[in-house]
């Protein structure tokens, strides 16, 4: 495994110099094995979408929905306050490790949760502005617009840029820790939000 | 980030009335405001001196095919459901400024800190 030094970060220029640099391993940004999977659910999808049964869009909808809101929990509420009290070497570490498994994992469950989710709607029809879910539907619609920004328009540039910054012979730990913060930062939102998707799913559910 | 909130509320817009009529007013109107911030973006940033082309288009190309792909299972799934005419033309026009405009994000947040590497080395 190739290693590689990275400057110490925010400190004194004697404790810096002082201070013994500190490995990361090699990563890649987008896991190559990671994409097989991808592909795998993605094509899984589309034969449900196609199939136009309940159960499979109901699969989808459901368990990437679990997994997309456990995942925004947990790492907002749980992890992202961890790391921000960890080592630099080791929240170095952390990240080379975590990141490019959430670049893979976070746009499949969201593609999967939506898609599936819409065909859902159509079929029990709880989209159509008769039922009476609806306006907890177009509630639903405006909190996963909300958080679609924060991920796709922060969160998500923000991921792909740490990486690309820790992949540099010297990665500069300002930019690192800039774009850590406002990762976290997003996370912790997403995290709220998802409460929010909660009670409006269960409150369709048990309508 | 205007642009995609813009675009993103196009899309509610659209879904809370989908699969009954669509009054395609505010729809189109949303669609125009954020094509036209998007472009204004690329506009203002094709003007950046010493930008970093290279590392921007490096990046945002593969992310462009990734969301070429998500666009294109979104208006798969659109399409299965028989939508058809000027409701269809608005979402495939909204998705198109939606997979090119996280694709800009991305490369411009990396694109940004390109010399990043450098300023520590000096």
């Amino acid at each position: 495994m190739a290693d590689t030094a990275i400057s110490t970060p925010l400190l004194e220029p004697e404790a810096a110099a002082a201070a013994p640099p500190f490995e990361r391993p090699d990563f890649e940004i987008v896991p190559r094995r990671g994409l097989v999977l991808v592909a795998v659910v993605a094509v899984a999808l589309i034969v449900a979408i196609a199939s136009n049964k309940l159960w499979p869009l109901m699969f989808f909808h459901v368990a990437g929905g679990a997994g997309w809101t456990i995942i925004d929990l947990f790492l907002g509420l749980v992890l992202g306050p961890i790391i921000g009290r960890m080592s630099i070497p080791a929240r170095v570490e952390f990240t080379t490790r975590l990141m490019p498994k959430m670049v893979l994992i976070m746009p499949t469950v969201v593609t999967a949760t939506l898609a599936a989710g819409w065909q859902v709607g159509l079929k029990t029809g709880n989209v159509l502005s008769s039922s009476p879910t609806h306006g907890w539907i177009v509630a639903s619609y405006i909190v996963v617009g909300v958080m679609a920004v924060l991920a796709l328009g922060l969160l998500e540039p923000a991921n792909i840029a740490v990486l690309v910054e820790l992949k540099k012979p010297r990665p500069n730990p300002e930019v690192i820790e800039r774009l850590m913060k406002r990762f976290i930062y997003c996370a912790g939102i997403l995290g709220v939000m998802q409460v929010a998707t909660l009670v409006i799913m269960t409150k369709i559910a048990s309508s | 980030m205007a642009s995609l909130a813009l675009i993103v509320a196009g899309g509610i817009y659209l879904s809370a009335h989908l699969p009954e009529h669509v009054p395609l007013g505010p729809a189109v109107a949303l669609l125009a405001i954020s094509a036209l911030l998007l472009v204004g973006n690329i506009v203002a940033l094709s003007r950046v001196r010493d930008f970093a082309w290279d590392r921007f288009f490096s990046v945002a190309r593969w992310s462009l095919l990734a969301y070429a792909v998500i666009a294109g299972m979104i208006l798969y799934a659109f399409l299965e459901d028989h939508i058809r005419g000027g409701t269809l033309v608005v979402l495939t026009l909204s998705l198109v400024v939606f997979a090119i405009h996280v694709p800009m994000l991305v490369g411009f947040t990396v694109a940004r800190y390109a010399d990043s590497d450098a300023r520590v080395a000096a």
